[in-house]
């Protein structure tokens, strides 16, 4: 026998369901008068310092259907790489959204800031990016993922040189497609699948 | 939250399998490739704090919520509470907790419902509150019916509650669900039976609670929560060989 670790065991997840609405986003389901608004309809407040981008994209699943249902979440640093809360971290930024996909065409739209690199533990410096978190009817675990851009030096991210198949590098780089604007779309399975991160 | 140490690395086979052909959605919403496993970094390790000025009187009572205090929904009165800890024991505090479920019998608030369950002018099934300083919360609501949906010919969701976590950093989010002990319904769910290992299935199971029950009033039933931790150590921080 041996001392025990003591350590617990983190506690399953379950799909959010087709109904992941009405617990996390109620007045966009519909659902008003109980909450005066939902929660994280914006990462920015008016005055956050650096530009203001667009990213539309979709989530395809296997078949190359754009899901109706899927909600996600994003979390970023501000313009200077500080996340909410560092000290000298620009409080316009809130840093934290919540946006789903739209219900007849499938098609999400986040408005920010454009985010700074941030080092990591070791000193090396991320490329700006915006953490990506997935929850829909038949994703039994929330799906991370990051968006980067393809407009900024993604050469020495530690994160992207990771990737063996260098193609797949690609499936993390929003696209530009107006002067302010990027195209970025996760694909769950198949052609083109998006690198998931077990982070 | 600015905490910067790295976390625990997740435990897949404690979880779900994402591909479950018996749950037909997830047959085409799981990744076929594996992950790309990594350390934890900064974008990970911090997370939106939430504060208690965030909630109004009623978020964390479904019962009244909907209403607004007018009236009650109905159903069998229920209190459901329990701690949220992280995997080195240490109780999460501060952290917003949101649920969803459907009514008394079986429907849920949402346009994509069409289960012939009536609506209940009173319920709207949402509730959200944020722990105390020990990670301890409680919500008071309605027993969920179970309801049946669209998958293999004839499958019911056993009666259950959705839940969904932050914790203090983006890696640490989590959403999952609440069953209740003793229904039968559980062991023929093809969404419970993705958690293949039982032992964890029971930790979604919430025993009931008479001891925290309220006479004449609600049945209580205990839920507690594991999130994930963070590794502590002094080396941490210091690059390699300092
Ligand atoms: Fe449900």
């Amino acid at each position: 026998m041996t001392q025990s670790l003591g350590l617990l065991i983190e506690t399953p997840s379950q799909t959010a369901g087709p109904y992941v609405h009405i617990g996390c986003i109620p007045t966009f389901a519909g659902i008003e008068g109980v909450y005066p608004e939902d929660l994280g309809l914006s990462p920015v407040a008016n005055g956050a310092k650096g530009d203001i981008i667009t990213i539309t994209g979709s989530i395809y699943d296997g078949t190359g259907w754009a899901m109706r249902d899927a909600m996600l979440e994003s979390w970023q640093a501000d313009a200077s790489g500080l996340y909410p809360g560092q000290e000298g971290a620009d409080p316009n930024v809130l840093g934290f959204c919540r946006f789903a996909a739209d219900k007849d065409t499938g098609e999400y739209t986040l408005k920010t800031v454009k985010p700074g690199p941030v080092a990591d533990r070791n000193g090396n410096m991320m490329a700006p990016h915006i953490s990506i978190w997935i929850v829909a009817r038949g994703i039994n675990i929330g799906l991370h993922t990051r968006i980067y851009f393809e407009d900024e030096d993604n050469q020495n991210d530690p994160l992207l040189n990771r990737i063996e198949q260098r193609h797949r590098v690609e499936t993390l780089i929003a696209k530009k497609s107006g002067d302010t604007a990027y195209r970025f779309d996760v694909r769950l399975q198949g052609d083109g699948e998006t690198v998931f991160l077990d982070i | 939250m600015t905490g910067t140490s790295p976390l625990m690395p997740r435990q897949r086979d404690k979880h779900p399998q994402p591909f479950w052909p018996d749950y037909k959605t997830s047959v085409t919403r799981s990744p076929s490739l594996p992950l790309l496993s990594m350390d934890s970094t900064p974008s990970e390790e911090t997370g939106p704090p939430f504060g208690h000025s965030l909630l109004g009187p009623l978020d964390n009572n479904l019962i009244l919520n909907y209403s607004q205090g007018k009236a009650s929904a109905v159903g069998e009165r229920i209190r459901v509470h329990g701690q949220i800890l992280d995997e080195t024991g240490r109780p999460v505090p501060n952290t917003l907790i949101e649920i969803w479920q459907a009514n008394a019998g079986g429907r849920y608030r949402h346009v994509k419902d069409t289960y012939f369950a009536a609506l209940d002018p009173n319920f709207g099934g949402c509730g959200r509150t944020i722990t105390d300083e020990y990670g301890r919360y409680e919500f008071l609501t309605i027993r969920p019916g179970a309801y049946p949906w669209p998958n293999r010919a004839n499958d019911w969701r056993p009666m259950h509650i959705h839940f969904s976590i932050f914790g203090h950093a983006f890696g640490q989010r989590l959403i999952s669900q609440m069953y209740f002990q003793g229904d039968p319904l559980i062991d023929l769910c093809p969404i419970a039976a993705t958690i293949r290992d039982r032992s964890q299935l029971d930790r979604l199971v919430a025993p009931l609670d008479m001891q925290n029950s309220r006479p004449h009033d609600y049945l209580a039933y205990k839920f507690d929560i594991v999130l994930r931790g963070r590794r502590q150590t002094m080396f941490e921080n210091k690059p390699e060989g300092m």
